[in-house]
C-alpha cells in the first residue's frame, strides 16, 4: 500500500517539486516565542527576500520537529531535557517573564508564590482568602506540553512524583486553554479568572492585568534584574548539520537589529540583560 | 375526542416551534458573524497578505492555500472516487465478496472521526513519508477523508442512469468502456458535479486534520511541499491567539468570508440540482 | 422511463467485446485498483493506529488506560473522564437536538406549505455547511457567557455549553435523513390512516413516524457519530479540564479534544496514549456502525 501512495506522491510531485524554494527557513515550536518570531521572520524576509515559515505549535512539538528534521529550527520557551539536547545546538535568543494575569475588574494586586501554588492545587478557591472579594477563583492553565506551563510548574514547585515519574501537580479540574491568546481571552471575559501567560504578550492588552508576585512588579526590568522570579529563556534549537540559511537567520536574530525587534515587541533582549 | 384534538394542536404547534427554533439558530449564528464581520471584509482585507508588522492585515495567503488544498485534494480524490463508483456499479457483481469488502471499507472510512485522520496523516504522510507539514500531506489526508462522499454520490448518479442507455450503447456495438465514457458518465455528470461541490465544502470546513498535516504558515505556498494555512485553520488560530480588538475583527471577517463561501457553494449545488431535475423530463 | 432494476442485471454487464479487448481489460484493472485504494487506506489507517497505540496499552494496561481517571502524562494515562465527557456531551446533544430535528423533519415532509419548505430546506443545508470552527467561535462568545449568567456560575466553559453547540451541529444531519425516510414511505400509509378516520396529525405521529422508524434511527446514529467526532468546536467551549466531571456544569475534555490538544506536542509513550485514545474513539464508532447495520438489517426483513 505504501507503494501505491508513494507512486501517487511521485506523480503529483514530479512537475512541482523543482519549484520548491531553496531559500525558505522553517521554524516551529513555542506559541510564546512564535509571537515575536513571526515579526522577526517578516522583517527578515523584507530585508533579504528569504522566507521564514513560523508555526506556533508548542515547545515540545518544536523540539521534536527540529530533531527529526521536519523543520530546520525549533523554538522552545522551556529548558531542554538532557535527552533532547543530544545532537542539537541551542541558542538563547531572549528572556521573558511569566505574568500572572487576572481580569481588569478584579481589585487584587499582589499574590505570593505560595498563594499561586495553592490556587493551582485548588487549596485556595476563593479570592477572599488572598485579600480579594468573596468570589470563586477560576484558575486557567495551559496544555501539558506548553513550555510556559513547564517553566511555571518548575519555578513554583508544582510538581509531584507518580511511579517515580515527575508529573504536573496542577489540579486536573483547572480549565485548560491552548495558546497564550485562548488563555488571555478566557481571563479577559471572566471576572473570576486567573492565568499565567508570557509577559511579553501582556503589555498591549487592556482587559487583563499582571499581578505583582511577592510584592515585585512584573516588569521587564524586574525580570532581568532577577528580582521577579517567574522568568524563563526563549531558545532556538537546530541540528548540528542544519542548512546555512537557517544559521543565517539565527545570526540575524542575535544581531543588534534582531535584538532590537525583540525589545520593541516587549520581550527582553540578550544585550539588555547583559548590561 | 376533545383531548385528541388538543393533542393534535399541541403536536402541530410543536412542529412549527421546532422548525422556527432551527431557523432562528441558523439566523442567529449567521447574523452574529455577519453583523460583526461584514464591515471589515474590504477588498483590501481579502487581497492583502497577513502581516504582523504592518497595519493592514489580510487573508489572501489563506485564500490561496485553501484553493490549493481544494484543487489538489480533488485532483487526487475525484478520479479515484469516480473510478471506484464505476467499478461498483458497472463492473462488479452485485453482492460479491469483493464488493462487500469495498463497501464495508468505504462505510468505515466515512465513519472515522476527522481528528483520527489528522492523527494518521501526521504520522504517515508528514513523518513516515517525510513530506513535512505541507499542502501535499494535507491534501492526501483530506483525499481519503472525502473519498466516501465522492464514491457514494457518484454511485447514486450512475445508478440513476437508465438501463436503456447501456443497452442502446451495446446494441450499437460500442465497447463497454466507450459506452461508459460517452453515454453513462455524461448523463451522470450533474450528480458527479454535486459530489465534487460537496467535497469542496468538506475540504474548506475541516480544521483539525488540516493543521496537523498542512501546518499553519501564513504565507502563500510556493509549491505543494510548502506549508499553508487554510481559512478555517486561520479562524481557529485567530481565536487561539486573540490579543487585540483588531484581531477580533479579523476573526469575524474571516468567519464572514467562510459563511459567504459556503452559501455560494450551496447555491451552485441548488442550481445544478434544478437543471438536472428539468433535464430528466 | 427507467426499464431496468436498481442493481444492474448481469446480462448488461457481460457484453462480449471482440475488438480492442485489451483496452477493456486495462480499464477493468484500473477501476479495480481505484476501488482498492479505499480498502488500502482503511487498512493503513487501522494498522498505523494500532501499531502506534498498542505500546500505551501494553505499558499502562488496558484497564488502567480505559478506566483510569487520572491523566498525568508521562506517568498516568487514564482516559475514563474523557470517555465520560464524550458520552455525556453526545447523549446530551441527542436529547436536546433530536426532538427539535425530528419535529422539523415532520414539518418539512408533511406539514409545511410548499413555499415555506422551500425556504427552510436550503437553510438547513446551509446549517450543515458552516465550518465547525464557526460554531465553536459562536459558542465561545455567545453560549459560554450566557451559561454564566443563566446558571450563575463563575465559568461557562462546561459540558452544557458543549451539548448546546453539538445539538445545533447535529440538527441538519438528523433533519435531512429523517425527512428523506419520511418522504420515502408509500402514500398508502397515510391514505389508509386518513381513510380510517384518523386526523392528519394523528396519522403522521402514529402511523408515519413508526413506519419510518429505521430511517429515523439511522439519522440519529449518524448524528451521534457527528457529535462524537466533533473536535474544534468542543475545544473552544468545554474548558478541557481532564478531571472527572461531576455535573453538566463542570468543564470536561472529550476524547477528540484530548487528541487535538496534545498531539502536535506529544512524544514517546504520551503520543502512544493519544493513539490509544483514537482507538477507543474508533471502538465507539464501530459499535455505532454495528447498530446502524442492525437497524438496516431489521428493516430489510
Amino acid at each position: 500500500m505504501k507503494k501505491v501512495i508513494g507512486l501517487l506522491v511521485a506523480i503529483v510531485l514530479s512537475p512541482i517539486a523543482f519549484a520548491s524554494s531553496e531559500t525558505t527557513v522553517t521554524i516551529a515550536g513555542s506559541t510564546s516565542v512564535s509571537n515575536v518570531m513571526e515579526v522577526l521572520g517578516e522583517t527578515y524576509q523584507k530585508k533579504t527576500g528569504i522566507d521564514v515559515e513560523v508555526q506556533g505549535m508548542g515547545s515540545s512539538a518544536g523540539i521534536v520537529a527540529a530533531r527529526n528534521g521536519t523543520t530546520m529550527l525549533g523554538m522552545s520557551s522551556r529548558e531542554l531535557t538532557i535527552d533532547e539536547l543530544t545532537d542539537v545546538d541551542t541558542m538563547v535568543i531572549a528572556h521573558d517573564g511569566i505574568a500572572i494575569v487576572i481580569n481588569k475588574s478584579n481589585p487584587v494586586e499582589n499574590l505570593t508564590k505560595e498563594e499561586i501554588k495553592k490556587i493551582y492545587r485548588q487549596e485556595i478557591t476563593n479570592w477572599k482568602e488572598v485579600g480579594g472579594e468573596d468570589k470563586p477563583i477560576i484558575a486557567v492553565t495551559r496544555d501539558v506540553s506548553s513550555g510556559t506551563r513547564e517553566e511555571f510548574e518548575k519555578i513554583l514547585g508544582l510538581k509531584r512524583n507518580v511511579n517515580n515519574i515527575e508529573v504536573s501537580d496542577i489540579s486536573p479540574r483547572t480549565l485548560v486553554g491552548n495558546g497564550n491568546g485562548m488563555v488571555k481571552t478566557m481571563v479577559a471575559n471572566n471576572i473570576y479568572a486567573l492565568a499565567y501567560i508570557s509577559l511579553g504578550s501582556v503589555d498591549h492588552e487592556l482587559l487583563v492585568k499582571a499581578l505583582s508576585v511577592d510584592g515585585i512588579k512584573a516588569t521587564n526590568e524586574n525580570v532581568f534584574s532577577g528580582e521577579y522570579k517567574l522568568a524563563r529563556s526563549f531558545i532556538v534549537l537546530y541540528k548540528k548539520n542544519v542548512a546555512q540559511p537557517a544559521l543565517d537567520f539565527v545570526n540575524y536574530i542575535m544581531s543588534d537589529e534582531g535584538q532590537k525587534i525583540i525589545d520593541d515587541q516587549g520581550y527582553i533582549s540578550i544585550e539588555q540583560s547583559h548590561n | 375526542m376533545l383531548t385528541r384534538k388538543t393533542q393534535d394542536k399541541f403536536l402541530l404547534a410543536a412542529t412549527w416551534a421546532a422548525a422556527t427554533v432551527t431557523i432562528l439558530f441558523l439566523l442567529w449564528v449567521v447574523w452574529h458573524v455577519l453583523s460583526n464581520g461584514l464591515s471589515f471584509v474590504t477588498w483590501e482585507f481579502i487581497t492583502s497578505s497577513y502581516t504582523r508588522i504592518g497595519e493592514a492585515s489580510g487573508i489572501w495567503p489563506m485564500i490561496v492555500s485553501t484553493v490549493y488544498m481544494v484543487v489538489l485534494t480533488l485532483s487526487i480524490a475525484t478520479p479515484i472516487g469516480i473510478m471506484t463508483a464505476i467499478y461498483l456499479t458497472e463492473y462488479a457483481k452485485p453482492g460479491s465478496k469483493i464488493v462487500q469488502v469495498i463497501r464495508f471499507c468505504i462505510e468505515s472510512l466515512a465513519g472515522i472521526p476527522s481528528i483520527v485522520y489528522g492523527l494518521f496523516g501526521m504520522t504517515f504522510f508528514v513523518t513516515t513519508l517525510g513530506l513535512g507539514f505541507s499542502i501535499l500531506a494535507g491534501s492526501l489526508t483530506l483525499s481519503i477523508l472525502i473519498l466516501p462522499v465522492i464514491i457514494r454520490t457518484t454511485e447514486e448518479a450512475l445508478m440513476a442512469v437508465p438501463m436503456s442507455y447501456r443497452e442502446g450503447g451495446y446494441a450499437l456495438g460500442s465497447s463497454k468502456i466507450y459506452t461508459i465514457w460517452r453515454l453513462i458518465l455524461p448523463s451522470a455528470m450533474p450528480g458527479i458535479i454535486t459530489a465534487i461541490i460537496l467535497s469542496i465544502g468538506r475540504v474548506i470546513g475541516e480544521s483539525a486534520p488540516v493543521f496537523l498535516t498542512a501546518g499553519m504558515v501564513t504565507k502563500i505556498p510556493e509549491s505543494v511541499l510548502d506549508s499553508g494555512r487554510t481559512l478555517t485553520v486561520h479562524l481557529y488560530k485567530l481565536t487561539q491567539e486573540l490579543f487585540s480588538q483588531n484581531e477580533w475583527d479579523q476573526a469575524y471577517a474571516t468567519a464572514t468570508v467562510l459563511i459567504v463561501l459556503v452559501l455560494f457553494l450551496n447555491l451552485i449545488t441548488k442550481l445544478i440540482a434544478t437543471r438536472y431535475a428539468k433535464k430528466s423530463y | 422511463m427507467n426499464i431496468g432494476n436498481k442493481s444492474l442485471p448481469q446480462t448488461a454487464q457481460s457484453i462480449p467485446t471482440k475488438k480492442r479487448d485489451w483496452i477493456g481489460i486495462f480499464f477493468h484493472i484500473l477501476f479495480i485498483c481505484s476501488a482498492l485504494v479505499g480498502v488500502f487506506s482503511l487498512a493503513t489507517i487501522v494498522w498505523f493506529l494500532f501499531s502506534e497505540g498498542l505500546p500505551a496499552f501494553r505499558q499502562a494496561g488496558v484497564l488502567d488506560l480505559v478506566f483510569g481517571d487520572l491523566w498525568l502524562p508521562p506517568a498516568l494515562f487514564g482516559i475514563f473522564p474523557m470517555i465520560v465527557a464524550s458520552l455525556a456531551s453526545t447523549i446530551g446533544a441527542v436529547i436536546v437536538g433530536v426532538p427539535v430535528a425530528l419535529f422539523t423533519a415532520v414539518f418539512l415532509a408533511e406539514l409545511a406549505p410548499q413555499w415555506l419548505a422551500n425556504i427552510v430546506r436550503p437553510a438547513v443545508e446551509l446549517l450543515a455547511g458552516i465550518p465547525s470552527v464557526v460554531y465553536g467561535f459562536f459558542g465561545l462568545v455567545i453560549i459560554v457567557p450566557a451559561i454564566e449568567v443563566i446558571f450563575n456560575i463563575p465559568a461557562g466553559n462546561t459540558i452544557l455549553a458543549g451539548i448546546i453547540v453539538l445539538a445545533i451541529m447535529i440538527l441538519p444531519t438528523v433533519i435531512t435523513i429523517s425527512e428523506t425516510s419520511l418522504r420515502a414511505l408509500p402514500p398508502v400509509y397515510k391514505e389508509g390512516a386518513l381513510a380510517l378516520g384518523a386526523s392528519n396529525i394523528y396519522s403522521i405521529f402514529k402511523v408515519l413516524i413508526p413506519a419510518a422508524k429505521s430511517g429515523i434511527l439511522t439519522a440519529i446514529a449518524l448524528g451521534v457519530a457527528r457529535a462524537l467526532g466533533e473536535t474544534m468546536a468542543i475545544i473552544m467551549v468545554m474548558g478541557n479540564a481532564p478531571a472527572m466531571p461531576g455535573s453538566l456544569l463542570d468543564p470536561a475534555r472529550t476524547l477528540t479534544a484530548n487528541i487535538a490538544m496534545e498531539m502536535s506536542y506529544a512524544t514517546g509513550i504520551h503520543a502512544s496514549a493519544l493513539y490509544a485514545t483514537g482507538i477507543v474513539l474508533l471502538v465507539f464508532i464501530v459499535i455505532l456502525n454495528a447498530v446502524i447495520l442492525y437497524i438496516n438489517k431489521k428493516r430489510a426483513y
